[in-house]
């Protein structure tokens, strides 16, 4: 699937970061980071295990506290922002995690209720159906309404994940690894699906991975956080173009040549 | 080198029991903590009651049967045991009145206490472990709801509202079951059975067990909550979660039960 960045607004940035640090004890993960993420763009963040990746989606989405720096939401500084006004303010940003996190006792169709329910309680029963009908579709699961996760294949749980998140009609979307452990079909079908979702709904994202692959079709620019800063912001090829030793590696890794 | 040995260990010895100390006195920090967000968020709408029912239905249904043969049981053994020495004395029409005293004051609270911490502590503390190690409970807090009051407040209400419930179910299942036993030895008629029960006992009696049924059961739901809650490194900390529950909670309503019985004696 060829992008088209055409719908890309470089003049309306939904997150701004400056100068964000984040430290575990003595382990400084996250030393200054400066990051724009702009309206309808896909931005991919490349980095090895460890360097911070996951800690940047759950400070943006006030899962986590930063030390220092600022985080801009919507307009919104999330490192001084009131509880009501942090859930509030989540229910425009869409997080698909890692391991899908799908709740285990709910079926599928309860799982895509639920943040629509307790976020909108005067829906009326009609009006839920016809929500998680057109996430289901949206992700092209509508047969697994009544499953169990546990009856799901990996790829399935990543994209029920995905659709819980759209019900709320997110316009920001943060992926956390949205193809690690799936097969190379899977990951093609789940790329193919976070370019659908940023055309469809018109989000803005910002994509964790160390799927080359993914980078390559999801991403509109790559960043890569190399010691707890984005070394190197660009398209694809313009980031790979180096000879910096820290950036190599992942290319030739992921593309054996 | 004895001398030498010795003056490394003892350092080392003090460190560990510094560090003991220190995480304990940090653990009760925290569990006050909890509290006090539980108090702070149970009031403020919105009201979970769906939850909340369905939370006590889990925690009854989960322990209704095991509940259910041990109060029966306890009924039989407690009374079976007590026969010979109030024989010696040849008073065993005192039998009832025994029974009922030590069953509704202290054994029917107590023994749901217990096998709730065992039955529904563990599988709270289980289940929200499980929930925090595969970030579900993130999954919430990001969709816009509160996990806290939706996870917590309702299964510390639950557990507060059923755990008295059942104790007077067990009481009265244990009080059937040494009804059994005393039939089959004496050949007491029920109502005069029911009679010598009710005699001994006066409103203390049931306040003191509804009291300490209430406080058995927040302190099983806060203690599992908090323990699955906050639990951490994987599936390890699931099993931990789970096994902190059910030893906390047990050690707590021990230690509750005697507090309570002393207040109550003064009451008395």
């Amino acid at each position: 699937m060829k992008k088209i960045k055409g719908h890309i607004d470089y003049n309306d940035e939904v997150i701004r970061i400056r100068g964000l640090k984040k430290s575990f004890g003595d382990l400084h993960i996250l030393r200054g980071v400066d990051l724009d993420l702009y309206q309808g763009e896909n931005l991919v963040v490349l980095g090895r295990s460890g360097m911070g990746k996951s800690v940047l989606i759950k400070i943006i989405s006030g899962l986590l506290k930063a030390d220092n720096g600022s985080v801009e939401v919507l307009g919104h500084n999330v490192m001084n922002i009131s509880d009501k006004e942090l859930q509030e303010l989540r229910l425009d940003i869409g997080f698909s995690f890692q391991n899908s996190a799908l709740y285990d006792s709910m079926t599928v169709r309860k799982n895509l209720e639920f943040p629509l329910v307790r976020n909108q309680r005067n829906l009326t029963r009609a009006e839920i159906n016809q929500a998680v009908e057109r996430v289901l579709d949206a992700v092209g699961l509508s047969q697994t309404i009544n499953q169990m996760p546990s009856e799901l294949s990996g790829g399935q749980r990543k994209r029920i994940g995905i659709a819980r998140t759209l019900i709320l009609r997110p316009r920001i979307m943060l992926y956390d690894e949205p193809t690690a452990g799936l097969d190379p079909i899977t990951c093609i079908e789940i790329n193919e699906l976070i370019n659908e979702v940023q055309e469809r709904f018109k989000t803005s994202s910002i994509i964790i991975t160390h799927d080359m692959t993914c980078a390559k079709s999801t991403g509109d620019r790559i960043a890569i956080l190399l010691d707890g800063q984005f070394e190197r912001q660009g398209s694809f090829d313009e980031v790979f173009d180096t000879d910096d030793e820290r950036v190599k590696p992942f290319f030739d890794y992921n593309f054996i040549q | 080198m004895d001398s030498q040995t010795n003056t490394t260990i003892r350092p080392r010895r003090f460190k560990s029991i510094k560090r003991t100390l220190n995480d304990f006195f940090l653990s009760i920090y925290n569990i006050y903590l909890f509290v006090a967000r539980f108090f702070k968020e149970v009031f403020l709408p919105p009201y979970e009651w769906n939850e909340v029912v369905k939370q006590c239905y889990q925690v009854g249904v989960r322990s209704f049967t095991l509940i259910t043969v041990t109060g029966f049981i306890v009924g039989v053994i407690f009374t079976k045991q007590s026969r010979p020495s109030l024989a010696e004395f040849g008073a065993t029409s005192w039998l009832p009145s025994l029974v009922s005293i030590a069953i509704m004051r202290a054994l029917a609270p107590l023994v749901t206490a217990l096998i709730a911490a065992g039955k529904v502590g563990s599988s709270i503390g289980a289940e929200l472990g499980s929930m925090r190690v595969t970030e579900q409970i993130d999954a919430m807090e990001v969709s816009g709801t509160k996990p806290f009051k939706f996870l917590v407040c309702t299964r510390v209400i639950a557990t507060t509202i059923a755990i008295p419930l059942l104790a007077t179910y067990v009481g009265f299942i244990a009080l059937l079951g040494g009804f059994l036993n005393v039939y089959q030895g004496e050949g007491t008629s029920f109502s005069t059975y029911m009679q010598q029960v009710f005699e001994p006992l006066s409103f203390i009696d049931f306040e003191a067990s509804l009291v300490k049924s209430i406080v058995f059961g927040f302190t099983i739901g806060v203690v599992s909550c908090y323990q699955g809650y906050y639990s951490t490194k994987g599936t390890e900390g699931v099993g931990k979660a789970a096994n902190g529950s059910v030893v906390t909670a047990m050690f707590l309503v021990f230690i509750e039960e005697i507090i309570i019985v002393q207040i109550a004696g003064w009451f008395r």
